[in-house]
């Protein structure tokens, strides 16, 4: 007899599934524990990001002073004129990428091939590090060079640097940490622990990563380009 | 994916057996000693908000009489004790306590799942509240801001503590959500994905349920109490202006402009409104508990009682901003906000009538948890009477910081969840020690407790009416003010002073007991649920030796026409025992397993 028999006609097919999962003595998800927890801190989490994002929504509706213009302050020039937010594109495009790499290191972990999920997950941690070494280098040409600090900046209201180094330095650390995360995976993996758990680690860090690279979507979309 | 039942699972599960004496006892990871050391470190900080509140009311009874006490310090122990009581002692002790020993037991489960990630979150309390008591030593003290801790007050010069102490109490409330965070994330798991066969959701213990939805609660309500203090401190140390508009400060304009001080409060009620909800649910499940325990009779309606928990819960997201009607907000804000407010009352009743009726009929055993149970419903009903008046913005707005709000609050989420925490302490004492407590002294300390904090709080109903304001140092000479108050509060202050005495009776029974009380014996109150089903009184780690028990009816098979006790534990087979239980699910002819 299927699931779906059970819970009787008239039901959704997959509804269905839902109110076996949670009415039965078994877990509620058939996932391993770990990914579940995952599942719950990554909503908590996102709780954090969206109260960032809507703190800086609001300062800016309230602040006196006028907003600088993102496009000039986030540009860089390669010799000729300056092109608008072009480092940030890079750093979106190099954080999207490594989604893609990561998302193959599962597959390779579910395939139980340790060397190629070994270094797709270097990879994506090298995509990572380069985006905080890109993040770093944005910070340092703001600071040193064009005098923006927390409390101002020569360009218009002050909460605008308040928020920019406390929200990209907010997610900076959360990448920082999952690069840390990824390298102590895939050394784990090159070295054969999870032979015997199951490769459902990796994924459990790809859950972490792809979340990471979402919320850098908002932030994108809210504080670049808005 | 072939069915595994969880009992089975066994290997998921890493059982770290202590070795020596500090594994056991300190760097434990057995939610066991977990949940005492949580619970003995919160009660403890409990002891010092206690305290901090009966110097306030000193001073209120008897102003310009103590030294000791200078307007100052008088914010400070406001500050603190509202702190203190709200998030370091009632959340810590229902679901760091609570939540830690009662969870795998009445799931059935070994441990938490992931042991290693629940001792850091003991530990990093600890830190929590190392760096708050941190601030009553610094140069000028803890903040005296009040717990809501607005901004721009708490920056200014004038305000106590304005400098470091307000560092101080943020960072702490930080490492607090960091610790929350840790147990949380294993409370919710745990009782998602580790509970025994036969073990349905809808057999849990309500106790289960209103921790299950508390915690989620805290995962979703905390972080933006964790955002606000990251913005404020940012705000204090960097002379940011998030939240801090520009101020004009004797005479000299200070370094901010352009926050938003209202963007704070609705960050922190945010949080602030589930965090009641953080403790008044667990509380809920607890009391339900220990009244069909005690009633020997089944809980009444308990599928309504835990879908009235998630309504709750639900709905404990958007009320927030009733608690700042007098901030100034649109007027259709306020309309929707009182809305939903009085719409909690709903669920909320509801639970109070099946208390009631659970106890109707009964065959009720008049023991100090018991009593407790049964004081909680009264201090419950008051409190929550008083709140559908401040839900409605018309009669909130006079009645706003008045001592009404004190009264209230202080019914509600205050004496309720204590008298409840007091009832449920005394009612596991026999499981945690394995020796009963004095039952004599018990009830002393139940009356005393009881009776104590309505001569304390009916009072302040009146006092609020009268329009005394609350958080204030001193009342002077005002004209609307009538002198008799101040009979009111030196009579407030002398019940405050005896039921603050009057806990000494619950210390002395606790640690006099540890070696003196009787023998408990595994299940002395005749309970159904698996806590008390253990192989051994206290469980040891692990819990449930060689093999994971296997549950067949619900937590609340009491007084079943044709059993032989009046009660039936959970893991007795329908086959031995009938059962009152309505979902007839039979673990060891399960359907749904056949061919998934």
């Amino acid at each position: 007899m299927s699931e779906a028999a059970i819970s009787g006609a008239g039901t959704m097919p997959g509804s269905s599934t839902l109110v076996d999962d949670w009415s039965a003595d078994k877990q509620a998800y058939h996932v391993p524990w770990g990914k579940a927890m995952m599942w719950i801190f990554l909503v908590s989490d996102t709780f954090i990001f969206t109260c960032f994002l809507t703190g800086y929504l609001h300062v800016r509706l309230t602040t006196t002073e006028p907003w600088p213009l993102q496009s000039e302050i986030f540009a860089l020039s390669f010799g000729g004129d300056p092109i608008p937010l072009i480092l940030i594109a890079i750093m979106t495009f190099i954080l999207i990428t490594s989604s893609g790499t990561m998302a193959l290191a599962v597959n390779f972990g579910y395939r139980r091939d340790k060397a190629k999920t070994f270094w797709f997950m270097v990879a994506t941690a090298a995509f990572g590090a380069s985006f905080v070494g890109m993040q770093a280098f944005e910070w340092s040409k703001l600071i040193l060079e064009e005098g923006v600090r927390p409390w101002g900046n020569p360009f218009g209201a002050a909460q605008f640097g308040s928020i920019f180094f406390m929200i990209t330095g907010f997610h900076g650390l959360h990448v920082t940490a999952g690069v840390i995360y990824l390298l102590t995976v895939a050394f784990k993996v090159k070295k054969g622990h999870y032979d015997k758990k199951g490769y459902e680690i990796v994924e459990i860090a790809g859950l972490y990563w792809h979340f990471v690279d979402l919320v850098w979507v908002f932030i994108f979309a809210f504080f670049y380009l808005l | 994916m072939a069915y595994v039942p969880l009992a089975d699972q066994d290997s998921e599960m890493e059982m770290h057996h202590p070795h020596s004496w500090v594994t056991k006892y300190v760097w434990s990871q057995d939610h066991k000693v977990i949940a005492i050391q949580y619970g003995g470190l919160a009660i403890a900080v409990g002891v010092v908000a206690l305290v901090l509140s009966l110097l306030m009311r000193m001073q209120l009874g008897f102003p310009e009489t103590f030294d000791l006490i200078d307007p100052s310090s008088y914010y400070q122990s406001v500050t603190m004790h509202g702190m203190i009581m709200v998030v370091y002692m009632l959340t810590a002790l229902l679901l760091g306590g609570f939540g830690n020993y009662l969870i795998p037991l009445m799931c059935g489960a070994r441990d938490m799942v992931f042991p290693f990630l629940n001792m850091l979150s003991v530990w990093v309390y600890a830190l929590s509240v190392i760096i708050l008591m941190a601030s009553f030593f610094v140069d000028g003290g803890p903040t005296g801001a009040g717990w809501t801790l607005y901004p721009p007050q708490t920056a200014m010069a004038g305000t106590p503590g304005h400098d470091m102490g307000i560092v101080l109490m943020l960072l702490s409330l930080a490492v607090f959500i960091v610790a929350f965070t840790m147990g949380g994330l294993n409370y919710v798991t745990t009782i998602l994905q580790y509970r025994c066969r036969g073990l349905t959701m809808m057999r849990l213990p309500l106790t289960v349920w209103g921790i299950f939805i508390a915690t989620i609660l805290g995962l979703f309500a905390f972080p933006a109490l964790l955002v606000s203090a990251i913005m404020m401190l940012f705000d204090m140390l960097l002379g940011t202006s998030f939240f801090m508009p520009a101020v004009i400060e004797s005479g000299t304009p200070l370094d901010h402009n352009g926050g938003s001080p209202i963007l704070f409060q609705h960050l922190f009620w945010f949080f602030g409104h589930p965090e009641v909800y953080i403790v008044a649910l667990p509380a809920f499940g607890l009391v339900s508990d220990v009244l069909s325990t005690h009633a020997r009779k089944n809980i009444f309606g308990y599928r309504m009682m835990v879908w009235a928990i998630i309504a709750i819960g639900g709905l404990s997201f958007i009320v927030w901003a009733h608690h700042m009607y007098v901030s100034g907000m649109n007027p259709y804000f306020g309309f929707f906000f009182a809305t939903t407010t009085l719409i909690i009352a709903v669920p909320t009743a509801l639970k109070v009538y099946n208390w009631v009726l659970t106890l109707w009929e009964g065959d009720i055993r008049l023991n100090a948890p018991m009593y407790f149970a049964i004081g909680f419903i009264f201090t419950f009903i008051h409190g929550g009477l008083t709140g559908l008046f401040l839900g409605n913005v018309v009669i909130d707005l006079p009645l706003s910081d008045t001592y009404f709000v004190v009264a209230h609050f202080h019914m509600v989420m205050g004496v309720s969840p204590v008298l409840v925490i007091f009832a449920a302490l005394y009612h596991w004492y026999p499981k945690v020690t394995g020796r009963m407590f004095h039952e004599g002294m018990a009830k002393a300390h139940f009356w005393c407790t009881f009776l104590g904090t309505y001569a304390i709080y009916l009072p302040m109903h009146y006092l609020g009416f009268l329009g005394v304001p609350r958080r204030y140092y001193a009342m002077g000479s005002t004209d609307f003010i009538p002198e008799s108050a101040q009979d009111l509060n030196v009579t407030i202050t002398y019940a405050a002073l005896f039921v603050g005495a009057a806990q000494l009776l619950f210390f002395i029974n606790i640690f006099w007991s540890l070696r003196n009380g009787e023998k408990a014996g595994p299940n002395p109150w005749g309970s159904a649920s698996l806590e008390w089903q253990t192989p051994d009184t206290p469980p040891v780690h692990g819990n449930w030796g060689d093999e994971l028990p296997t549950v067949y009816r619900w937590a609340y098979d009491y007084s079943v026409p044709g059993a032989h006790e009046d009660f039936i534990p959970q893991n007795v087979p329908e086959s031995v025992e009938p059962t009152a239980d309505e979902q007839h699910f039979d673990p060891d002819h399960d359907t749904s397993k056949a061919d998934v």
